[in-house]
């Protein structure tokens, strides 16, 4: 079993201002800006872009040494007038790095003072979240910069009536799984705010003419009324002060549910109960014929798959999620690893119980001690992100790609895994790998089954 | 040409009139203008980060070493410690009380666990202002575990990449001289600025072997940290691109005093001349070098050329744009581009020096704009307005190209295709044409609105 070594090799999580950079990115005409030095922002658009394959524009305050002396202050307010000059955006969403954190410079102070500087110019909205990367992971920083808007926005509009609008926080899943999403509640005839939502702004059309900030995102006008929404829905896990929906709960009264990500059966029953729960709604016919469906599915393709041993690894939520549905197919999740902490034992257990014994679970983890726990306990697939491929490739283990990143295929920001439907298309993934490895092992050759 | 060029930049970029045009460089990239370049600790870890047989390990937040894992697969013959990602990741508690310590156990038990002939301890930000002494936990581990344990100051904020190739070759210095310099012919290079991506370091030393030339040290793609130590025993050092090694070759030139020679592998043009140049250094040794030289070049011509021919034919009137790393690689790129019929209508890097782009200056045609340190902002610009329909540069580039309906070459660290040698040329000539006749053009709709253009102008007159 792995030692507990004191360096990290070969990580398996990315640094806290990469996850608010992105979560930024899903606000309509929102710029995200990073705090720190220009490497930070290059080597994060570098590793955005060769998943999403769009542009990712990120600002950069570009701090030099004479800054990190006497406090990045001026850069950061000058780089916010360029940033406006050049993209006229109607947010810029600023994350502090390990550099700026420490120091000492106060985001908030900067920027308040900024507008009052500049108080005669029209100015984009300003939102600044604390993001050092020796903090945390880039979940975190996803979750801290979507609480940052909804504190900062929140509200700032009058309290109107308060109407069936449903807040989603739907934290770190594929464009493609925001609009499948927003898809589910479109046809229970419900508006939505997701925030943040980068279906679009992460995945967008080819381009007629140059676009300064691509477009789609949910805007700062709908996330100012968030307040007002019947309920809100977010998924995964969130440590204390990272929740927009129990900060909404807290201030506006705002009913919050906190779901698992709704990847497979249990958690997307989860997800449509709690949606008629909230609104009273029947379920509509599509699901039920969805759900159906893949039962059916599940039917057709246990006897591949039963009691093939999985490992799962990836951000916490993608981790607890995949365990969720491989539990139901059948599945064995053997290793459940992730890089980042959030009480993952617990709720892996939690979550198994009654289908499977709860799986090797580590946490604040990275690849050389999962390589170690797969070398040993050596499951038959692996489900996660690009990283894995070296063990898979060095162990002989299939890797199913799903999460962020993927770097080594293509279409990393059109994988499906949420809703039956993602499950579904989960579920052919799985049993086609078994289906392959049966076909290269044997001399039977599954020309028919 | 009306351009988004925010007003501080507007001297870093030029339109090429008459070949004596300066473009103001070497600056902090300004705040806020969403600059491509990386830091010092990107330079660093590049130039090193090819040597197989070392411990890379980075002191900092995670962040350094998630995003520098395995990034640019230079190949390795041999062992692949450096396709390993090790970082001390450092927590908030670190921060507060000192990251020395974390430091020290993790050097302890990363050598004792891969036995690395080296190790290399990059400085990011955050070591840079908490003060952890790196030098002094190095030398602490370089006595208790009896290998080189050599601090890179690269502290990502103090500079650009080229602050970082210099901290590099200060860090790798430490090494050379400390081999043995014993049976090595006269007739023998150091190959320094070469990163083996795709394995081009290998086709190099393939020409250098059929000249007779004997390859000390790889520096630093394939390279191992005992040529680096006896690499001092070599007659010559041959350093390509655009400078990442030249420091170091200038403090051998000093210290040992080996001349060097720049070279470039990119191009037929240019990768000829640098064999002959090599050829014409030791000819007073080997009379026959020139000779042996000349046939590889026409050997190596005779097999390229029919299919360039062909794509040239193809490729014949289209224009290029360029913007890469550093410029030197530009200088051959234009060329390239000329051997395959197509003009470079825009030519950019990230750090290029003022030599550097009067030179360019010098090459390009008329009405080229040169840029230094430029944005996606600018550079879409420049492809619309330029009419351009390849873009050849890195990851970052691509989706402004793909976006605008612009074909694109990847010749940045992360290319997966060797584009250095002869071969390499054709390969380019291949990549360039393998974008650039796609069918996917006709339906984009940026290119259908260019052809839209391209005819009211015809019907205005």
């Amino acid at each position: 079993m792995a030692e507990n070594h004191v360096s990290t090799t070969n990580a398996c999580k990315m640094c806290t201002p990469m996850g608010a950079s992105l979560a930024f990115r899903g606000v309509k005409g929102s710029m995200p800006f990073i705090h720190g030095s220009q490497g930070c922002a290059t080597y994060m658009r570098r590793y955005i872009i060769s998943h999403f394959r769009e542009p990712a524009d990120i600002a950069s305050s570009s701090l030099g040494e004479k800054h990190a002396v006497f406090g990045g202050a001026p850069n950061l307010k000058k780089g916010i007038l360029n940033v406006t000059e050049k993209y006229n955006p109607e947010m810029i969403g600023i994350a502090s790095t390990c550099l700026t954190e420490t120091i000492g410079d106060d985001l908030k102070m900067i920027t308040t003072e900024f507008l009052s500087e500049f108080a005669d110019l029209d100015l984009p909205h300003l939102v600044t979240v604390s993001t050092p990367s020796y903090s945390g992971t880039h979940l975190n920083g996803w979750k801290l910069a979507v609480r940052s808007m909804i504190e900062k926005f929140a509200g700032s509009s009058p309290a109107l009536t308060a109407d069936n609008t449903i807040n989603i926080f739907p934290n770190f899943l594929s464009p493609a799984d925001i609009r499948l999403l927003s898809g589910i509640f479109r046809e229970y005839g419900l508006k939505t705010m997701i925030l943040p939502n980068i279906s679009d702004t992460l995945d967008s059309p080819s381009w007629e003419e140059y676009i300064n900030i691509p477009e789609g995102g949910t805007s700062v006008n709908e996330i100012a009324l968030a307040h007002r929404s019947g309920a809100s829905i977010e998924f995964g896990y969130f440590h204390k002060g990272e929740s927009a929906g129990s900060y909404l709960e807290e201030n506006f009264s705002v009913k919050n549910y906190n779901l698992l990500p709704p990847v497979g059966m249990r958690a997307t029953d989860a997800l449509l109960s709690a949606i008629e729960e909230i609104t009273g709604l029947e379920r509509p016919q599509r699901f039920v014929n969805e759900r159906g469906r893949l039962i059916d599915a599940l039917v057709d393709g246990h006897k591949y798959i039963n009691f093939k041993k999985a490992l799962v690894y990836g951000d916490e939520d993608f981790v607890v999620s995949m365990v969720s549905f491989l539990c139901e197919t059948g599945v064995k999740p053997v290793i459940a690893a992730s890089g980042g902490k959030a009480d993952l034992r617990k709720r892996i257990e939690a979550i198994c119980e009654g289908f499977c014994p709860c799986p090797l679970v580590l946490e604040d983890s990275d690849f050389d001690t999962i390589e170690i726990a797969a070398a040993d306990i050596k499951p038959d697939l692996m489900i996660g992100n690009s990283k894995g491929f070296k063990i898979s490739k060095k162990l002989g283990i299939p890797l199913i790609r799903a999460g962020f990143p993927i770097h080594d295929r293509f279409g990393g920001q059109r994988i499906i895994t949420t809703g039956y439907e993602g499950a579904l298309s989960l579920l052919d993934l799985i049993v086609n790998t078994a289906i392959t490895t049966l076909q290269e092992e044997t001399r039977v050759g599954y020309g028919y089954m | 040409m009306t351009l988004s060029i925010l007003k501080e930049r507007k001297d870093q970029v030029v339109e090429r009139i008459n070949g004596n045009e300066t473009v103001s460089c070497s600056r902090e990239s300004l705040a806020g203008a969403v600059s491509q370049r990386a830091c010092v600790f990107c330079g660093s870890r590049v130039v090193l980060y090819p040597i197989a047989d070392a411990l890379h390990l980075i002191h900092g937040p995670i962040g350094c070493a998630a995003y520098t894992w395995d990034i640019r697969g230079a190949l390795s013959s041999g062992p692949e410690l450096h396709r390993l990602s090790f970082s001390t990741d450092l927590r908030e508690r670190d921060i507060i009380f000192g990251g020395e310590k974390k430091l020290e156990a993790a050097l302890d038990e990363l050598i004792t666990r891969h036995n690395p002939k080296a190790a290399f301890v990059y400085s990011t930000c955050i070591v840079g202002i908490i003060g952890d002494d790196l030098g002094a936990v190095c030398r602490k581990m370089t006595e208790l575990k009896k290998i080189p344990v050599i601090p890179v100051q690269s502290e990502g904020f103090k500079g650009s990449k080229r602050e970082g190739y210099f901290a590099a070759c200060k860090a790798m210095f430490t090494l050379v001289g400390t081999g043995k310099p014993e049976n090595i012919s006269p007739v023998s290079v150091n190959i320094l600025g070469d990163f083996n991506l795709a394995g081009e370091i290998w086709i190099i030393r393939d020409y250098l072997k059929k000249m007779g030339v004997e390859v000390v040290a790889n520096i630093t793609g394939d390279g191992r940290v005992d040529d680096i130590r006896r690499c001092h025993g070599a007659a010559l050092n041959l350093v390509q691109c655009s400078g990442a090694t030249l420091d170091l070759a200038k403090m051998m030139k000093e210290k040992f005093n080996i001349p060097f020679l720049r070279v470039s592998y990119l191009g037929i043009e240019d990768m000829a001349e640098s064999l002959y140049i090599v050829a014409d250094h030791f000819s007073h040794i080997d009379k026959d070098i020139e000779e042996k030289t000349r046939q590889l070049v026409k050997t190596e011509l005779e097999q390229i050329m029919p299919e360039i021919k062909k794509i040239r034919e193809e490729l014949n009137g289209k224009k290029a744009a360029i913007y890469v790393g550093g410029a030197f690689k530009a200088f051959s790129l234009v060329k390239a581009f000329r051997r395959i019929g197509m003009s470079v209508v825009l030519v950019g890097s990230q750090t290029g020096t003022d030599e550097d782009y009067r030179e360019l200056a010098k090459i390009t045609d008329p009405g080229t704009v040169i840029v230094d340190d430029s944005n996606p902002r600018e550079l879409s610009d420049f492809i619309v307005k330029k009419g351009v329909d390849v873009f050849v540069g890195g990851v970052k580039e691509r989706p402004i190209a793909y976006k605008l309906g612009v074909a694109f070459c990847d010749h940045n660290h992360e290319r997966k295709i060797a584009l250095e040698g002869f071969t390499g040329m054709l390969n380019f000539a291949r990549e360039i044409h393998n974008s650039v006749t796609s069918p996917v053009w006709k339906f984009h709709p940026a290119r259908l609105s260019r052809v839209e253009e391209k005819s009211s102008e015809v019907c205005c007159g």
